[in-house]
């Protein structure tokens, strides 16, 4: 303060002090009380078998699991993005046909539950018996057994992409909106074709709006992938009810696939932090979100921050 | 050279244009030739900024033509028939025509530079090098030379004005047309943009503007044209037009305005 050397005002004298926070004094001891606790009962209750739970992380069978998991995760996601793309890209469609079957697909996927749409695909020969391609109402030029065809790992990849796919479309159609129209209108007016302009103009700045809840999907794709062990998928939750049917050691096993599940997930939102940082650049409303924040978000990932846009609501049903 | 000896660069006959059952632009007709600059007068909801979209096919005409350089704007004739034509088609007629917007439009996940040499890259297939080198001067001439490497957002809006200039002006355009180009600007800010556009058409450039600045129009314009309801009420000089309309439609706008 240049003035108040020359003359110090009586003003400085005065301390300021800020409201007393009594209630945060409280839920700060009541946290710390159940956090002792829980700690205590981790470290000293024996039913816990730390030794069994820290010997099965490397086990071969969990590890064959885990990488099931993990293809299931890339594969069910790729799957989900191109569906969700073109179902964006269908529902904005000026042919009304064209987007009311894509609003079709999206409440059908959207409205009934996953593990119910799993199921469906594994049993899917009890309505489908054989599978032909030909010309329809005309001849016949393949069939299969709808059994041969429709593998398990296929049936899990359907029913997991499929219905990734409607939530992706969502998600995709809520960027494709946040771009103002004033960009095309802008790109357009300097001779860029409508491919030029999806590509350069409207995808880059869409993409800032797609990735964060495409982040979320994902993390939440890696939990979610532990349904298809109902139809018998060796993934990661499969492979341990395996183990523990034979040994009965149901708490550690089930505590080292969460051990698993919890360090892969901290690794994606890791990934998640710095793709949301590189699609924002530019923006000065970008969210300097901490790393901490950031993981924090992979454990509890549907209490992240909804799209700008807003109207489109992520949420699912738990199954 | 007089502007009136000069060669037609646009002409419009019978433009029509409708929203649903809204009709828009009922009937214009209009000529601008190389080098004038016309100003499009009028109040909001008088159709001139849809007439301005309608110029490079932003807008989709019900009926009339507008050429530009001679050529249909998004339409190809075939007797007594107008034929909309392909994307990249339209694509390629729209890149002889500069337009500015009053939201300036740039793109915000590109730099300043970018912004500019996006659409020489793009579409003309001009070399980087080239490009970038014809950018900074663009963005010499318009003041910003220093700003070539910030983002949009961190620019005030006068100067995401003069960047949206430069960037119409490095497509070479024939034509330039702005949309109420200092209405989205803080009062103090309006300046620096209509100075960039005073210099413009000192150069001769050949340039529409829909706009609400009456001084601009009377220093700079060759032609004003007062529109109302979809027609153009007036259209002459600005001595004439602003100092001694001829409509009661236009005194009565003028004597609000001014």
């Amino acid at each position: 303060m240049p003035g108040s050397e020359a003359a110090p005002s009586p003003a400085a004298a005065i301390r300021v002090v800020p409201v007393r926070h009594y209630g945060q004094w409280v839920a700060t001891a009541l946290v710390l009380l159940v956090a002792g606790l829980i700690a205590v009962s981790l470290l000293t209750n024996p039913r816990y078998q730390w030794d069994l739970v820290f010997s099965y992380v490397f086990n071969a069978q969990i590890l064959a699991g885990l990488a099931t998991t993990m293809w299931l995760t890339v594969i069910a996601m790729v799957l989900g993005v191109v569906i969700g793309v073109v179902m964006a890209l269908a529902r904005e469609s000026s042919n009304v046909v064209v987007s009311t079957a894509a609003s079709a697909y999206v409440a059908f996927f959207r409205g009934t539950p996953l593990l119910v749409q799993l199921i469906f695909w594994f049993n899917l020969a009890a309505l489908y018996p054989v599978v032909s391609i030909g010309i329809p109402f005309g001849p016949t030029l393949f069939t299969e057994s709808t059994n041969v065809l429709i593998t398990p790992f296929l049936a899990a990849v359907l029913g997991l992409g499929l219905n990734e796919g409607a939530y992706m479309s969502e998600i995709v159609r809520a960027g494709l909106q946040s771009v103002d129209s004033g960009q095309t209108d802008a790109a357009h007016a300097l001779g860029m074709k409508k491919s030029q302009t999806f590509r350069r103009i409207v995808l880059p700045q869409a993409m800032r709006v797609i990735i964060p809840p495409t982040g979320n999907e994902t993390i939440s794709m890696l939990k979610t992938t532990s349904l298809v062990s109902v139809i018998a998928i060796p993934e990661l939750l499969w492979q341990a009810q395996a183990i523990y049917s034979r040994t009965y050691q149901v708490v550690p096993l089930l505590i080292t696939v969460s051990l698993w599940y919890l360090l892969l997930t901290t690794v994606l939102s890791i990934g998640q932090y710095y793709l949301e940082r590189h699609v924002t650049r530019g923006d000065s409303r970008r969210t300097d979100r901490t790393l901490l924040g950031m993981i924090a978000r992979g454990i509890v990932p549907r209490h992240a921050p909804v799209a700008p846009a807003g109207e489109t609501s992520t949420e699912r049903t738990s199954p | 050279m007089t502007i009136e000896s000069a060669p037609v660069l646009v002409e419009a006959r019978g433009v029509h244009k409708a929203y649903g059952s809204n009709l828009v632009v009922r009937g214009i007709d209009m000529t601008v030739r190389t080098g004038e600059v016309m100003c499009l007068l009028g109040p909001s909801g008088s159709g001139k900024s849809t007439f301005l979209r309608c110029i490079n096919h932003l807008e989709k005409i019900d009926a009339g033509t507008i050429s530009v350089a001679g050529e249909l704007v998004g339409y190809r004739r075939q007797g007594d028939r107008l034929h909309e034509l392909r994307d990249a088609e339209i694509a390629s007629r729209r890149s002889d025509i500069g337009m500015v917007f009053q939201s300036f439009n740039l793109f915000p996940h590109m730099t300043v530079l970018e912004n500019l040499v996006e659409a020489p890259i793009r579409v003309r297939r001009e070399s980087p090098t080239s490009a970038r080198a014809r950018a900074r001067e663009l963005l010499d001439a318009v003041g910003l030379a220093e700003k070539a490497d910030a983002y949009p957002r961190s620019l005030s809006g006068g100067q995401q004005q003069r960047v949206a200039i430069a960037r119409a002006l490095a497509m070479r355009p024939k034509l330039m047309l702005f949309d109420e180009p200092t209405s989205a600007l803080d009062p103090e800010l309006v300046g620096e943009v209509l100075d960039v556009m005073r210099g413009l058409a000192d150069d001769g450039m050949t340039m529409i503007v829909v706009t609400h600045e009456i001084g601009f129009a009377r220093e700079v314009a060759d032609t004003v044209t007062f529109m109302d309801e979809g027609v153009v009420v007036e259209s002459g000089p600005p001595t004439q037009v602003l100092r001694a309309p001829q409509h009661e439609r236009t005194r009565s706008f003028l004597a609000k305005v001014l």
